[in-house]
């Protein structure tokens, strides 16, 4: 079963579906093109968590819905919890 | 969705209900003992107590006249008494009331008092019970209704599933004729761009734009942001991160193919069919009362981590997909949309489930929050009284 899921090919985080432990592997559904990823999990993610799909830097943008939705404070590891520690908004 | 027809209730001016409430309705904060008293005495009215009406001025009072007037209009109200402590704004809102045919009366308190109010508008109150009960329900088509959506307590599962599901359910409202109002001004940001791509015409999307300016403007000017506020401490606790993130998960609920066919004040009522932007606030209970002020008859209400509002004039249809949501408050949940994160369900079987228990409600079934007694009235006030 897919415990995450992914809005838009481009993003570069997913959704939690399910509680995911560190050090899992876990398969996400990206909805988009019906396509199926997998991740090592590196934090615990709870359901509507999102989790990084790729090694993001300091002060890039996420993208989620293919849209940008904040820039990151720290640098992120590809399979880390993306939330309010590390992503910020760009808008105020 | 099995039929289009339903039976409903169309009112003297022809728009259509699908309740039949007969309300007392204050003016004022003062007002609200006499209102509450009558609703007590008399069975089958509802009075609807609210903090405002007194020296207030300029905007902030059209829309407070707005608001009461379109309450009482609304096409689930059979009948309406108005009780004020002073007769000329009692007055306004009666006349206001008064344009759609139906019955309509207001009391003025002062050189009464609370106790021969209570009497006089309890006399008219069992007229107008007795005049709503005998009123026979008819055959009514989808086309002819007009319908709201909003979500609250969200978090990503809005955004994955029950928003893109009303999503799915707006694109077939509309094709079907029907009317649907949308909001939250505050809650556009980081996606108002694809709401402008959306407007029917480059006048609409240029209103729609400038109404998410002021927006903006009005909360520079106040020297803040929106941080602490949007997204809300639930929103960050179901795992949403920044208003970007919360808005693009919040215009799922728009669908994908309908346009918007202009932009609307607090209140307003849409001048035609298809699917309005409606400023408001992003609060769940000021946003309903200003669609229902508007004319929407049910409201279509997405929650992730389970905001619980009502309406005492309109059925609110609760919807989530969030398995926690659902299994912890499920007797506030119409509709379980679970199935979509176990992938046992599609978008176009979230949307027919969604249309199922919308035909159902304007049928005559309660909602949740319609049984669990809730009653939010919630006025939006722009600035400080006089």
């Amino acid at each position: 079963m897919e415990k995450f899921f992914v809005h838009d090919k481009r993003d570069t985080v997913g959704v939690a579906v399910t509680d995911i432990m560190a050090g899992e592997t876990v398969t996400g559904w990206v909805m988009e093109d019906n396509s199926i990823i997998t991740v090592k999990a590196l934090s615990d993610i709870k359901l509507g968590h999102k989790i990084a799909l790729k090694d993001i830097d300091k002060g890039e943008t996420i993208i989620k819905y293919g849209e940008p939705i904040g820039k990151t404070v720290s640098p992120i590891a590809k399979g880390e919890h993306v939330h309010v520690h590390n992503l910020k908004t760009a808008r105020w | 969705m099995t039929s289009t027809k339903f039976m409903g209730y169309r009112r003297e001016n022809g728009t259509v209900g699908v309740r039949n409430r007969v309300v007392i309705l204050p003016l004022d904060d003062l007002s609200n003992a006499a209102a509450e008293g009558v609703a007590k005495l008399i069975d089958g009215t509802i009075a609807l107590p609210h903090p405002y009406g007194r020296l207030q001025f300029g905007e902030d009072l059209e829309l407070f006249f707005r608001t009461l007037i379109g309450t009482g209009s609304n096409p689930n109200v059979a009948a309406c008494i108005v009780i004020g402590i002073e007769p000329n704004w009692t007055n306004r809102v009666v006349e206001g009331i008064a344009k759609t045919g139906k019955p309509v009366a207001g009391f003025a308190i002062e050189r009464y008092g609370d106790l021969k109010v209570i009497e006089m508008a309890s006399r008219k109150a069992i007229e107008f019970v007795q005049y709503a009960t005998e009123l026979q329900k008819e055959e009514c088509d989808i086309s002819e209704l007009v319908v709201s959506i909003k979500c609250g307590e969200s978090d990503t599962t809005s955004g994955l599933a029950s928003n893109p599901s009303i999503g799915n359910a707006v694109d077939r409202l509309v094709d079907l004729g029907a009317t649907v109002l949308f909001g939250e001004t505050s809650e556009l940001t980081g996606g108002e761009h694809l709401v402008a791509a959306r407007c029917a015409t480059p006048e609409i999307r240029e209103q729609f734009l400038q109404s998410f300016k002021s927006y903006n403007d009005f909360i520079i000017s106040q020297g803040v942001d929106l941080c602490g506020s949007q997204p809300t401490e639930g929103n960050i606790a179901g795992g949403l991160t920044t208003i970007e993130e919360k808005a693009l998960g919040n215009i799922q609920k728009i669908g994908k193919r309908a346009l918007i066919q202009g932009v609307l004040q607090p209140a307003e009522a849409p001048k035609g069919k298809g699917l309005w932007y409606m400023e408001t606030s992003s609060a769940g209970a000021e946003a309903i009362t200003l669609f229902a002020a508007g004319g929407s008859v049910l409201h279509f209400f997405t929650t992730g981590q389970g905001n619980i509002v009502g309406n005492p004039i309109i059925p609110v249809i609760k919807i989530s997909a969030n398995p926690v949501t659902v299994s912890t408050m499920s007797e506030h949940i119409d509709v379980d949309l679970t199935g979509l994160l176990r992938r046992e369900m599609d978008l176009d079987g979230a949307g027919t489930a969604i249309l199922d228990m919308f035909l159902r409600t304007l049928n005559g079934r309660y909602t949740c929050a319609e049984a669990l007694s809730h009653k939010e009235f919630i006025l939006t006030k722009l600035y400080r009284s006089a």
